[in-house]
């Protein structure tokens, strides 16, 4: 079965600007539900308890909010249901430094009267901590992008590096955006669904830029709108095609995998359609307005391999005796 | 058929055997882990999979200071006690220094001699006949390392006695502690669990200022310091007792605790002394015959007999209407040893074990069918190709579960989500490949050339792209904490592996059943259809 069959290139470059400034409109959205709307943090990073309870049958949950409210040091703590009807889940600011009895144990109490229940995760983290994690989020995220830049610019040229970093802060951007939008509670695993997507964007972009690095070398055109069509038409099938399986696996996470992992699932959904999205029509576009030059690139690659044969030459006269 | 099959022997290459030993090596050592059989290595599950305790645990470290100057103090009263040399004013002042006074200008040479002696890491300044003694910098430093050492050690001790199976107690950075618990049954027990770790088991036994002792009820506590003394209250009553701030002994001269029962056949906790305490509590027990000394457990007066006779021998018996596993659980405490400085929670994750086998249940089905959507798809849409690419990926999974098995590594549910990504992103090597063959097959290269070319050509894009998630799983791996260890370390494993059979092994089978591809039926190896030329 072949879907996308190669026949012409596509003209994809003469419409960049469209896609560019689709690209800005969603980004402006996203980063203004951010800074007005602001995440959703969990317990993880806001620090506070958070309970899941499982109950025989139907949760009753107005009773188990009444319970909750004879204790006034439990104020502004929300009961939702989990998943299915039998489960909630009980979040609370506070949490306790003491061992002995927690506010999991407290809230045990609490629901003695309201049924048959089975207090099924209890997590706590402390203020400190939270903002502890807070901080090794961010950074692993700038280091990962950094990381990423060196050994781009290594592989190929400070303009591709440059420009799939950007396409990467658009995808993250977009992810975090639809985060707020969706309201999903911030957590470690939602932090560790946008690194992934930080790692899955760049495979898609890395992938695409390994192609117009061949068109360069091979094409004769030194024009770079024409190279990049090209590349990109010729990688438009393997894009969509990786895109599709991991989007397929993705989907049963999100669908199968369980409501703990929900947020994290739908986190990477996001990622791999703007990931693919970004690929194929953010970060080439970026390469060229970035004032990429093929005749400049072709130069210093001539001279990389002039380099080395005379070094190879040097030598073969050097082993030949003739120095 | 002989001659065909001469032809599959001829084209077999090191890249197919090396596949064919990686696909064995996968299958034997990923068998202990699926099977869970009692041996070989295996994959271990994490507390969210297998339910279980996860703690992260802050320690004040200042209370150990201020409990090391206070037996600095029961020993400077004990050594001036046994020289004979007369002294006065034996105070703490905020925890932090010791002053005396000394009676005899002529004790002084000695005095100091005998504290620089038998007290290590102290500073002793003198001012006429008033002394002062302090903890020297690196002494209080060495202390905190000391409690935080002491404090892993103990916790261990206690829940390896407590018979839990596995229990991992380790610290963690400057000064945290981790502990991890699987396997509890419910939030009871977990409840029993903590309350055992966090039980600083600070066992005293200390003398009643008889001639003050009456007035008690009445006496604030500053009243109370200004004698040297503390007000401290009766574990089962409000009744309150007038102490001796400076205790007679500690626990740290227990050398052992069992549960007993009385006369009355009520549950009480024997404990043992060893020679140095011994000597001290049969000194102490002569001395002061008809008073009465306390037991006291945690700033709590457990009794407080009177004492008829000098008790010799060392053995002590702490008696206040426990429960059975109260007794158990405070002798565990007690033989342990007793937390130099309290703990408490930083962060606490805990899993019930029927959330986590519903969490292995979800998964497992995502896995299996993301798994299966993956290999129908390749199949319909490469043919042929795809079924190697499948073979390629099933090869993946099982090297992923050997390699874990063979590190004891951990699978969290985060690292069960990184498998079933790894599915998904491990075909993308092949579907690079078999595009690239594609591309050479239409443009009429011969079989065996649009193979290697193939392959060569799509190399550096799978190579670069497979570096660059490395490195954002890198960096996961070294920042994440606990469960997202988890993913990036199934995911770099995946990685890895899909390297080898998605590329190694893929090409091997391609240059092995070369010979028998048919190039005229294309769509059936390839899933092309060939215009003619």
């Amino acid at each position: 079965m072949e879907i996308f069959k190669y026949k012409k290139p596509l003209s994809l470059m003469s419409k960049s600007k469209r896609f560019g400034l689709l690209s800005v409109a969603v980004l402006v959205f996203a980063l203004g539900l951010i800074f007005t709307k602001g995440f959703n943090y969990g317990i993880d990073f806001a620090g506070g308890t958070l309970i899941q309870v499982q109950y025989e049958g139907k949760a009753p949950i107005d009773k188990v909010r009444d319970a909750i409210d004879t204790d006034k040091s439990y104020e502004g703590a929300t009961v939702t249901f989990f998943g299915g009807e039998d489960e909630i889940v009980i979040k609370t600011k506070m949490s306790s430094k003491n061992l002995g009895e927690d506010v999991g144990d407290r809230v045990r109490a609490l629901l003695k009267e309201t049924g048959k229940f089975e207090v099924r995760r209890v997590d706590m983290v402390g203020a400190k901590v939270g903002s502890e994690l807070r901080e090794q989020g961010i950074m692993s995220m700038l280091l990962a992008i950094l990381g990423i830049l060196i050994y781009v610019s290594f592989r190929f040229e400070w303009r591709f590096a440059v420009a799939s970093v950007l396409a990467l802060v658009h995808d993250v951007t977009i992810a975090m955006g639809m985060i707020v939008l969706f309201n999903i509670e911030v957590n470690l695993d939602i932090l560790a669904a946008l690194l992934t997507i930080l790692g899955y964007s760049l495979n898609d972009t890395i992938i695409v830029f390994d192609r117009i690095r061949e068109g360069i070398r091979t094409i004769k055109d030194p024009d770079l709108g024409g190279i990049i069509d090209e590349s990109v038409s010729r990688t438009l099938s393997r894009t969509t095609l990786t895109s599709l399986t991991t989007f397929f696996v993705v989907l049963t996470l999100f669908m199968f995998g369980g409501e703990i992992i929900h947020g994290f699932s739908f986190t990477l959904l996001v990622g791999v359609i703007v990931g693919t999205y970004s690929s194929i029509f953010v970060a080439s576009p970026i390469l060229m307005w970035l004032g990429f030059s093929v005749g400049g690139f072709r130069e210093k690659e001539a001279a990389k391999l002039k380099r080395e044969k005379e070094k190879e030459k040097m030598r073969a006269m050097y082993e030949n005796g003739t120095i | 058929m002989f001659l065909k099959r001469l032809s599959l022997v001829k084209t077999l290459n090191f890249r197919v055997i090396l596949f064919a030993f990686a696909l064995i090596f996968g299958v034997v050592f990923s068998i202990p882990s699926l099977t869970q059989s009692e041996q070989g290595k295996k994959i271990t599950l994490g507390l969210d999979l297998q339910g279980g305790l996860h703690m992260l645990l802050g320690i004040k470290s200042e209370i150990a200071i201020e409990s090391r100057i206070k037996s600095m103090a029961a020993s400077v009263k004990y050594i001036f006690d046994d020289e004979e040399i007369i002294f006065d004013e034996l105070r703490m002042v905020d925890g932090e220094k010791i002053t005396f006074e000394l009676l005899d200008g002529d004790d002084v040479t000695k005095a100091t001699e005998l504290l620089k002696k038998g007290l290590e890491g102290t500073a002793l300044s003198q001012n006429g006949l008033k002394f002062s003694l302090e903890m020297t910098e690196a002494e209080t430093e060495r202390t905190k390392q000391n409690a935080i050492q002491q404090a892993v050690d103990t916790i261990r001790n206690r829940l390896n006695e407590f018979g839990l199976a596995e229990p991992t107690v380790a610290k963690q950075g400057e000064d945290k502690i981790l502990v991890e618990v699987p396997g509890i049954k419910t939030q009871e027990d977990e409840q029993r669990i903590r309350e055992l770790i966090a039980r600083a088991a600070h066992l005293q036994l200390m003398a009643v200022d008889e001639d003050r002792n009456a007035r008690v009820g009445s006496m604030s506590a500053a009243e109370a310091k200004s004698y040297g003394d503390v007000i401290l209250q009766d574990v089962n009553s409000p009744e309150k007792y007038l102490l001796r701030a400076i205790p007679v002994l500690d626990g740290s001269m227990l050398t052992d605790a069992k549960v007993g029962f009385d006369e009355n056949n009520q549950p009480v906790i024997n404990f043992t002394l060893n020679g140095q305490g011994a000597k001290i509590f049969g000194d102490f027990t002569g001395k002061y015959v008809g008073k009465r000394m306390a037991v006291v457990l945690d700033n709590k007066v457990y009794s407080a007999p009177n004492i008829n006779e000098r008790i010799g021998g060392g053995r002590v018996q702490i008696s206040g209407r426990f429960q059975l596993s109260e007794a158990h659980d405070l002798a565990i405490a007690l033989r342990s040893g007793a937390l130099l400085a309290p703990v408490y929670v930083m962060e606490k994750r805990s899993v019930g074990p029927s959330l986590g086998a519903d969490s292995i249940r979800s998964s497992s089905i995502a896995l299996m069918l993301g798994f299966i959507l993956v290999v129908i798809f390749m199949v319909i849409y490469y043919g042929m190709a795809g079924v190697v690419a499948n073979v390629a990926l099933i090869g993946n999974l099982f090297l992923i579960l050997a390699i874990m098995s063979l590190f004891g590594a951990t699978l969290t549910l985060p690292g069960m989500a990184g498998i079933v990504l790894t599915v998904g992103m491990a075909v993308d090597a092949n579907v690079i490949i078999n595009e690239r063959i594609r591309e050479l097959l239409h443009a009429g290269k011969s079989i065996g050339k649009s193979i290697e070319d193939g392959y060569s050509n799509a190399f550096t894009a799978i190579w670069d792209a497979n570096v660059t998630t490395l490195i954002a799983a890198t960096v996961l791996y070294a920042y994440g904490t606990g469960a997202i260890k988890g993913f990036a370390l199934t995911m770099s494993i995946g990685i890895l592996a899909s390297m080898l059979t998605a590329i190694v092994g893929t090409h091997g089978i391609y240059q092995w059943i070369l010979p028998k591809i048919d190039k005229n039926k294309l769509g059936f190896w390839f899933g092309i259809r060939k215009e003619g030329k």
